[in-house]
């Protein structure tokens, strides 16, 4: 017969395991998020690379914030001594790898709803085309950076 | 002997001229010189005056096609000249940076006023009418184009990546790209500086 006591502590051990086991599942996980501020009102570009720690790929197909009237998904590529962009719809972190938007190549296009100031931290809501969502918060740093 | 000593001296004297002759090119960044033709335009400058070339005499140049609502690749280009310029110290003052917004419906001075400060004091906004903008981007063989403009109005601008770099006379010397890095950049502006 086991101490009475004892039984709040098995349950909160299980929560505790619980509550982990669900930080496990968070399907994508996120590092060095940050915007590039520029003057003015003109649109922004944001970088941040994803970990995406399932076995399945994973499609973004939008981003939104509080912080921004709209955001894009772009493309810049360097051909023939152009540099274009191009608007996406969706970009695949594949199975347990990762995805950079990175500056010169995939970012956000990100459409500002208010000023922003070198050092807010700002909110990006990443939609997925499974329904799910994560939110990862972004730095604004200077345009030299 | 005394042939073979001749011959030694010559040979050395070769190997002295070459090394010099090379250490003056010895560029990190492509040379254009005489392949381009020297700096030339006519243009409106950030305060809304009419500038020439020659008004920039005296000073080493840069020269790159962009556009201000550019958010990814104009940024990241004028960044990285701007950390070659840092690594010149005091030497950066002999440097302008001309960002020349091939955008000039959305671009007017005062715009690029504000987008060129936010670099350092060494970049100079200018643009000007399609006819002047066309002549200068033909002078230099590259090219620009508008999108379609989506529901907002918002187009985008496909631009050159080149950064053409002209010594204080205006003779085009180098063609420099983001992709060379800040190293080679201020080590060939330094070299342009101090005239070699």
């Amino acid at each position: 017969m086991p101490d009475r006591r004892i039984l709040p502590a098995i349950a909160a051990a299980f929560l505790l395991l619980c509550t982990a086991a669900a930080f496990a599942a968070s399907p994508v996980t996120a590092s060095g998020a940050w915007i590039r501020l520029l003057p003015g009102d003109l649109p922004l570009a944001g970088y941040v690379t994803l970990h995406n720690r399932t076995r399945h790929e994973l499609r973004v197909v939008g981003a939104t914030s509080r912080d921004f009237d709209h955001i894009e998904m772009h493309h810049s590529m360097h051909m023939s001594g152009m540099e274009k962009m191009t608007p996406v719809k969706a970009v695949t972190v594949p199975a347990g790898s990762t995805f950079q938007f990175a500056p010169g190549g995939y970012h956000l296009m990100m459409w500002r709803k208010h000023d922003l100031k070198i050092g807010n931290q700002v909110p990006v809501t990443l939609q997925f085309a499974n329904g799910s969502r994560t939110t990862i918060t972004f730095i604004v740093k200077g345009p030299t950076q | 002997m005394k042939q073979v000593a001749q011959l030694a001296a010559v040979l050395a004297l070769a190997l002295f001229v070459t090394a010099c002759g090379n250490n003056r090119q010895k560029w990190q960044t492509q040379s254009i010189a005489g392949i381009m033709p020297d700096l030339q335009f006519t243009l409106t400058d950030e305060n809304g005056n009419v500038v020439h070339a020659d008004d920039y005499r005296g000073k080493v140049k840069l020269m790159y096609f962009g556009y201000t609502h550019c958010p990814d690749i104009c940024p990241l280009t004028l960044a990285t000249i701007g950390r070659a310029l840092k690594q010149l110290g005091n030497e950066a003052d002999g440097v302008r940076v001309l960002f020349v917004s091939v955008d000039p419906k959305r671009d007017p001075p005062q715009q690029l006023k504000q987008y060129t400060n936010a670099f350092g004091p060494q970049f100079v906004g200018l643009t000007g009418t399609q006819d002047q903008l066309h002549a200068l981007s033909k002078r230099y063989r590259v090219a620009y184009g508008y999108e379609k403009p989506d529901t907002n109005g918002d187009y985008i601008v496909n631009h050159s990546s080149a950064i053409f770099v002209f010594n204080d006379d205006g003779n085009a010397k180098l063609l420099m790209s983001r992709t060379d890095g800040t190293d080679a950049m201020a080590h060939d502006l330094r070299q342009l500086i101090q005239g070699s």
